[in-house]
């Protein structure tokens, strides 16, 4: 039998009550929301937090809604509700693509997307959506808030820009026009982690992709942030050679690992792969015919 | 620590640890066997129930957690010795073999219906995705909830 090491428990009643706690009680107090990447790591004792911080009811941090030239979508937003949000699907398809494959839709009933951008495992894909979106992060803490880009998030694998005694609140994603995305992952199964997967969103104007952002997730120890393809897509008309070319440097720029799920040449060879999928949907998209 | 929640209608409070799995609390605390206790790690779904009317792991949920909610087990689902109509398609249909995944199943599948009453055969499958079934292959539990679909379709029509 599978049962954590004993901790103490604590409903947060306010998203200040919770930081005051959370300060209160040092690095060794953690918050819980959906609990389905931090109880099975307390199972198996790589994690081992000695109080517990339920964050799950404050209501106040469950919303997807824009405001002027963002969506902004509150931490403790459920997996199901991104799948389901109208708005996500109408400006940021990728969210949608992404959803459809994370866990298994009973999983994505409880887990949010503050918990998978916090647990920061390199093979989540919403680290790599909101890379792509170009997503900023508030982070709240005893003396206010600050926000903080992806770029700055992860600070190494499982390791994020959240602080002791901060929690993370909100999720800002840019609404600019001309924008197309998409997510592309292989896993194994239903619910198994992915082998690769790929985010890409695009921004055009006048027949030309004006900004890009393409970020894997499985093929590193953490996110890879693929600058240089990005770098290559900027100012120039979308073509098969384009999306050929970043698909090369994709492959280039992760590090996979070899496991169960794949040797290292094969991992890198479906990196590309997808990238360029992603791309070719993300542009296509952007030019309104869905592919 | 003191936990209440509502389980299958009926109020319960017992002291606890805060580290007790749901699916601790209702196989061992309450008594209430039907749901199943499997893998342990939120990957067989053997372990599902419903919290505020969503399918939920308690493998993977605290006890503390559903303190102050609603949660419904298998038990709930036959009401003085009528079968949910899930449970008569799974019988219909013969939906199971050795029955361990099917707590977990009819209360999935009960879910989708409340939320999707005429599920396309690629939901159904979708939304039993997260559980695992070694017995039946999968395709006489898609048989069975499009039973069940139809069961209560023709039943409120007739009301």
């Amino acid at each position: 039998m599978q049962t954590p090491a004993a901790f103490e428990y604590e409903r947060a009643t306010s998203l200040d009550g919770a930081i005051a706690s959370l300060q209160r009680l040092g690095p060794e107090a953690r918050v819980i929301a959906g609990g389905h990447s931090l109880l099975p790591m307390m199972k198996l004792r790589l994690a081992n937090p000695e109080h517990l911080i339920d964050i799950n009811d404050l209501a106040e941090l469950a919303y997807i809604r824009r405001e002027g030239d963002e969506i902004r979508v509150g931490a403790l937003t459920r997996h199901v509700d991104l799948l389901k949000s109208a708005l996500l699907a109408e400006h940021l398809p990728l969210f949608r693509d992404a959803e459809e494959v994370i866990a298994d839709p009973v999983v994505r009933n409880r887990g949010t997307i503050g918990g998978s951008l916090c647990q920061a495992d390199a093979a989540e894909d919403l680290s790599a959506v909101c890379t792509a979106a170009r997503a900023h992060v508030v982070i709240r803490g005893g003396d206010g808030e600050r926000v903080v880009g992806m770029e700055g998030f992860h600070v190494g694998p499982f390791m994020t820009a959240v602080g002791a005694g901060e929690i993370l609140t909100e999720v800002r994603l840019p609404v600019r026009p001309g924008a197309g995305s998409a997510h592309e992952k292989v896993e194994r199964r239903a619910g198994d982690w992915a082998i690769a997967a790929a985010s890409a969103a695009v921004w055009m104007r006048g027949g030309v992709i004006s900004d890009a952002g393409i970020a894997l997730s499985a093929v590193g120890l953490t996110t890879i942030h693929l600058t240089r393809a990005e770098e290559l897509l900027r100012g120039q008309a979308p073509s098969e050679e384009l999306f050929a070319k970043a698909r090369e440097i994709a492959a280039e720029d992760c590090s996979p690992m070899a496991d169960g799920r794949g040797p290292v040449d094969y991992k890198r060879h479906l990196a590309g792969v997808l990238t360029q999928r992603a791309l070719r949907r993300a542009v296509a998209r952007a030019m309104k015919q869905e592919a | 620590m003191e936990v209440t929640m509502t389980v299958n209608g009926t109020r319960v409070s017992h002291d606890v640890e805060p580290r007790m799995l749901l699916v601790h609390f209702i196989r061992e605390t309450l008594g209430l066997t039907g749901t199943h206790w499997g893998c342990d790690t939120s990957n067989c779904g053997a372990c599902v129930v419903q919290v505020d009317g969503r399918p939920v792991k308690s493998c993977t949920t605290l006890a503390a957690m559903c303190s102050g909610h609603d949660v419904r087990t298998v038990e709930s689902l036959e009401v003085d010795g009528q079968l949910d109509p899930i449970q008569m398609g799974f019988h219909e249909r013969h939906a199971l073999q050795c029955g361990f995944c099917t707590p977990g199943m009819l209360m999935t599948t009960r879910a989708l219906l409340d939320e999707n009453p005429d599920p396309t055969d690629h939901e159904i499958r979708v939304a039993i995705s997260g559980g695992i079934c070694r017995c039946t292959g999968y395709k006489n539990i898609v048989s069975a909830v499009r039973w069940a679909a139809d069961y209560e379709a023709a039943t409120a029509k007739e009301a």
